[in-house]
């Protein structure tokens, strides 16, 4: 999974470096697949992607195309829901259970719940591999601070994921980012590389 | 001024000052530039802001700061950052007052379509699915006939959106109430019969007793 919305806050050398490894057949679960050329559109412009979990892709015409020629397979999820199902996923939840979807396409194949006499879409929680997450600064342990409208997806996904990548702007010693400050403790974090200038 | 603007110059009609209110991309976007700054209304964007401000002026731009269709923004005096599962919280908790969604299509029962037409344009539902679901007030924004085709329809064809009614619809022609399942015309657009109206309508409305020209 990948963290940034339309492109901001989204660890852009981690991804070009996905790119230049020629990996294919990756599943990604993101919020969208940004633009062709910009941030996560790189990795669907170089065919690296099989499969596809997001909420939106309309300013990608990439990825239609992908999608429309059957090379690349999307499932589409309202935001958040996806956004709460990463979450669930990495705090040890067995499912969301959410009114959005109830009545749409999106119920088909899915369980309805009726608790206390509403009715809710249950939802499983969604974990990967790998989360490579962006973010403002690092100290040196991986201590996490963000930035405005580039935090998004960046700290529920650090929860969710087997090995945890940050790619923060500027890496910081110890002791710089105050504790009230740190969105996403070290012990997330597995591996810090600073975003090239 | 275009049949958009006369639409968002009305949507922001609706808006109450001190409100939480969340517009869409595309239509709904312009409502912002005609709700008076001293109402104190916060805007939130879906991708993590409370309190979104006018566009930046040239070279002030914030790479990290932008609205949900990614284009540059400013905050403005206490506002808020947050991240995606506290955005979608509120949204999908009712601590919104206010959406303003685009739509295809709307329907005489009050539900929406406007994520997606079946094999020929498939942009997702990004937010739209739990703001139409969640929001305490949904307004849709749209043109009421796109290429000779009524966006008003008997029941949508397209695939639905929430299977919650919005509460107030707002086209170039009309605004119509939605209660118990039904349209209730309130108001006409300057110049137009309701002849005019009812041939450019594919759905079947009520009108109001009360029934006024759009302002």
């Amino acid at each position: 999974m990948i963290g940034g919305f339309m492109g901001v806050g989204t660890p852009r050398r981690i991804i070009e470096a996905l790119v230049a490894s020629g990996r294919r057949d990756l599943t990604l679960i993101a919020n969208d697949t940004a633009m062709p050329g910009r941030g996560i559109g790189k990795l669907i412009t170089a065919h690296a992607v099989r499969r596809l979990v997001v909420s939106h892709i309309g300013l990608n015409p990439e990825t239609q195309k992908q999608m429309k020629d059957g090379s690349l397979d999307v499932e589409l999820m309202p935001q958040g829901t996806l956004v709460e199902c990463i979450r669930a996923g990495g705090m040890g939840l067995g499912g969301v259970v959410t009114p959005t979807g109830l009545g749409t396409e999106l119920e088909d194949g899915k369980r309805v719940l009726e608790i206390d006499g509403k009715q809710f879409l249950l939802e499983k929680p969604i974990r990967a591999d790998f989360a490579f997450i962006a973010a403002r600064q690092s100290d040196y342990l991986g201590n996490l601070e963000y930035s405005l409208t580039a935090q998004n997806f960046n700290p529920i996904m650090a929860m969710a994921a087997d090995t945890v990548i940050a790619e923060p702007e500027h890496i910081v010693p110890v002791g710089v980012i105050p504790p009230d400050a740190v969105r996403t403790p070290a012990i997330l974090v597995d591996h810090l590389i600073e975003r090239a200038r | 001024m275009t049949p958009k603007e006369r639409i968002a110059r009305r949507v922001a009609q609706e808006i109450q000052p001190g409100t939480l209110v969340n517009l869409g991309i595309g239509l709904p976007s312009l409502v912002a530039s005609f709700v008076p700054a001293e109402a104190g209304v916060f805007f939130q964007s879906e991708n993590g802001v409370i309190g979104l401000g006018a566009r930046p002026p040239e070279g002030m731009e914030d790479p990290d700061l932008t609205d949900a269709g990614g284009g540059f923004v400013t905050a403005v005096p206490g506002a808020a950052a947050i991240d995606s599962a506290m955005s979608f919280g509120l949204i999908r908790g009712g601590h919104i007052d206010l959406t303003v969604l685009g739509g295809l299509q709307v329907d005489e029962t009050g539900h929406l379509a406007n994520w997606m037409i079946p094999g020929k344009m498939i942009p997702g539902m990004g937010g739209a699915m739990d703001l139409a679901t969640g929001a305490r007030r949904v307004i849709v924004a749209m043109q009421h006939v796109v290429n000779g085709v009524s966006k008003v329809v008997r029941k949508c064809d397209l695939p639905l959106t929430s299977n919650r009614p919005i509460d107030l619809l707002v086209t170039d022609m009309a605004v119509f109430e939605v209660a118990e399942s039904r349209l209730i015309l309130k108001e006409i657009a300057p110049g137009l019969s309701l002849e005019d109206l009812s041939s450019a309508t594919d759905a079947r409305f009520e009108t109001a007793g009360d029934l006024v020209t759009m302002a």
